[in-house]
């Protein structure tokens, strides 16, 4: 999507249709000619892998909305249908629903892949930012496509998410109702997110055709951080990335089949398998994993729109990143103080994901309250000073160096 | 301070918040006896169910459990579909017929009684919820259709994760199985209502089903032993099949796809190795 291509059509057809809509051209010069540095490793194979599933997703749900029934009263019952009666039904719900998860998967290594070679630092930094809208889309999409099964915790998590808005000053309740569309969470509730559930993914498949856009104006970062300076530091998008995404890509897809075919309800509530039933609140509400260290945070501050500013503050905070981190350097190759506050960070989310699956009392909320801290602190405080007091390592000149310097020392790689 | 050090600070901190953590947990669940891991012929790569089992659990339900519990998402043709107890559809009609279904309004505007059809679902024998509450001193019998699927028990940590890779998908299962064996005498400090009966299993111990299966309650044709285990063994094993009943396809599948994955992804990596030798 960036340069002008070298594409000359061959037949006559191709050459008549090139000069009315150079739809060739593009695609030539975005999937094929594309230059790539050539020492991506597997982290940078996950767009690709991103791309597949939000396919998948849109494929399996199109199928899934022609035989369900978005009201209260049919909608689990309608689930049930699609698992029992409708050929395949099984299939393309259990690949939806564990679908979601492994998108999920799939984001957070790709962020956190971007994290830690500074992927967001100029020029990326509206490529970055795009990222975090595409993740925000994500959340609400997963979230309200997990209250359409219509089952206890469809139910009581849409009761507690939507609840969250109440704790806004003045216009609480009025924007909790306004989103409800009722009293309480109900028919009316339900049918919007149906709406917007197959309306959003549609959404977010503009906002990943920008982020792709701006990714191939800026071009990719790579695992030095440093910029391409030649062209012997690149190599064609294809056959290299192509073959080399396809590889990862049917890999993660054995993943995903072992999920579906053989744990489809590992990631799972039990509950969700209980219609509905706003008179009986479920003894734990947990979310779905993937939303597990937002939970959490909301959880560890001790006042209602303190949890919510926290946890939305969690997100937001990513899009200020490209202007929190004060160092020069990209790759946290060259940052050993970074790289060590990195992995805590990581530390920090999973554990977070697993206080977020366990009861708020007592030493989880202790230890929630010291992730979450910490969460903030890496993003707020350490960040930007960090890019004061470090001192990097020295970089290499070019990619170039950098990779045929490494075969000599750890033999053949990738 | 210098940034590692702050860090291995935060770091012991919030080790130690976790370890002060954990007796909070273990004290929130102890109340709670955890199911044992039952064998079940439906478990792992190549599960497949036990007709025999299917047919007998079948038989414990229609005996004992339907008295009190409807499975309405179960039609009576899917006992004859593959992958089931692998009734013949004579058979399945014949069980349908045992039914009595309220249809209409015929051509008189009347609601009226027939036998039930391989198309109808296996209802409640109540009518309605208000009747199932009145009959059972407030409490509703859950319908059984996904029951399998409804139930499970905290596995804890770690063991959740080695869960994912041994496929244990047969919490709910275990419970039930569990449930279905885990009634004994009260402790003496516990007082337990009318209609309340105390359960190892059941969160919370006091269930409002009473102790369900005896020894030689249900007649087994197949001369396998008629005791409680073996009832609940079998009507456990049915109710998985009722709340999953495409699963043997599903395995069965997921087997070839799997294989096919495998290769494929072999051949993509000599691919990918062949093509990216020229680079490197």
């Amino acid at each position: 999507m960036s340069g002008h291509s070298t594409y000359r059509p061959q037949s006559r057809f191709m050459q008549w249709f090139e000069s009315r809509l150079p739809i060739g051209g593009l695609v030539h010069s975005s999937f094929v000619a594309y230059p790539t540095p050539r020492n991506l490793n597997y982290w940078w194979t996950f767009g690709g892998i991103l791309s597949f599933m939000l396919a998948v997703q849109i494929a399996t749900g199109v199928v899934l909305v022609m035989h369900y029934t978005p009201t209260a009263a049919q909608a689990f019952d309608s689930i049930e249908h699609i698992m029992r009666d409708v050929n395949y039904g099984w299939l393309l719900r259990y690949l939806h629903a564990n679908g979601g998860s492994m998108f999920f998967l799939a984001v957070y290594i790709h962020m956190f892949r971007g994290l830690y070679y500074g992927s967001y630092k100029a020029p990326r930094e509206v490529l970055w930012i795009l990222g975090v809208i595409i993740f925000l889309l994500m959340m609400v999409t997963a979230f309200m496509g997990y209250v359409l099964p219509w089952g206890q915790m469809s139910f009581w998590a849409a009761t507690v998410i939507t609840n969250l808005f109440s704790a806004i000053p003045l216009f609480g309740k009025g924007v909790t109702e306004w989103l409800w569309g009722a009293y309480a969470v109900d028919q009316p509730t339900l049918l919007r997110f149906f709406s917007l559930h197959y309306l959003l993914p549609f959404m977010i498949v503009g906002v990943v055709i920008l982020h792709i856009w701006a990714l191939h104006v800026a071009g990719q970062n790579n695992p030095t951080g440093i910029d391409v300076k030649a062209d012997k530091d690149t190599l064609p998008f294809t056959p290299y990335a192509t073959i080399k995404d396809s590889f990862i890509l049917v890999c993660f897809l054995i993943l995903l089949a072992w999920f579906v075919f053989y744990i489809p309800n590992y990631l799972g509530h039990s509950d969700n398998y209980i219609p509905a039933n706003p008179l009986q609140t479920p003894p734990h509400i947990v979310p779905e994993w993937y939303f597990l260290p937002y939970y959490a945070i909301l959880r560890a501050i001790p006042s209602k729109l303190g949890g919510v500013f926290a946890l939305f503050a969690s997100i937001a905070v990513l899009a200020f990143l490209p202007w929190l981190d004060t160092s020069k350097v990209r790759s946290a190759r060259y940052r050993p103080l970074f790289r060590q506050f990195f992995w805590i960070l990581v530390i920090s989310c999973i554990g977070l994901g697993y206080l977020g699956s366990q009861p708020p009392e007592g030493g989880f909320v202790i230890a929630a309250r010291i992730f979450t801290a910490y969460y903030f602190l890496f993003f707020l405080v350490i960040l930007p000073l960090l890019g004061l007091i470090e001192k990097p390592r020295p970089l290499p000149t070019s990619i170039s160096e950098a990779v045929l310097k490494k075969p000599a020392a750890a033999g053949h790689k990738a | 301070m210098s940034g590692a050090r702050m860090h291995r600070m935060l770091f012991a901190a919030a080790l130690a918040a976790l370890v002060l953590g954990a007796p909070h947990a273990a004290s929130a669940q102890e109340a709670m006896a955890k199911p044992e891991r039952q064998y079940w012929s439906f478990w792992g790569p190549l599960g497949t169910f036990d007709r025999g089992q299917l047919q007998r659990g079948f038989k414990v339900y229609r005996e004992v459990c339907a008295a009190c519990h409807g499975m309405k998402l179960v039609a009576f043709r899917s006992l004859a579909q593959p992958g089931g107890p692998g009734f013949t559809e004579p058979q399945a009609k014949t069980v349908a017929a045992e039914y009595q279904i309220t249809d209409g309004p015929n051509d008189r505007g009347e609601m009226f009684q027939r036998p039930g059809r391989l198309s109808d679902y296996i209802l409640s024998p109540d009518p309605n919820e208000q009747a199932a509450r009145a009959r059972f001193n407030g409490a509703l019998p859950p319908d059984l259709s996904v029951i399998a699927k409804a139930r499970s028990y905290e596995t804890g940590f770690p063991r959740f994760i080695f869960d994912a890779f041994t496929q244990y998908q047969e919490g709910g299962v275990d419970y039930i199985y569990a449930y279905l064996n885990g009634y004994a005498d009260p402790p003496p400090n516990l007082k337990v209502g009318e209609g309340q009966f105390y359960n190892r299993y059941f969160p919370g111990h006091l269930t409002a089903m009473r102790p369900p299966l005896q020894k030689d309650q249900v007649e087994y044709p197949d001369g396998s032993p008629q005791t409680p285990e073996q009832y609940s063994k079998d009507v456990t094993a049915f109710l998985m099949w009722a709340a999953e009943p495409h699963l043997e396809a599903r395995k069965r599948i997921g087997f070839q796809v799997m294989i096919f994955l495998l290769v494929f992804a072999g051949l993509m990596f000599f691919v990918k190795r062949r093509v990216w030798s020229a680079a490197h």
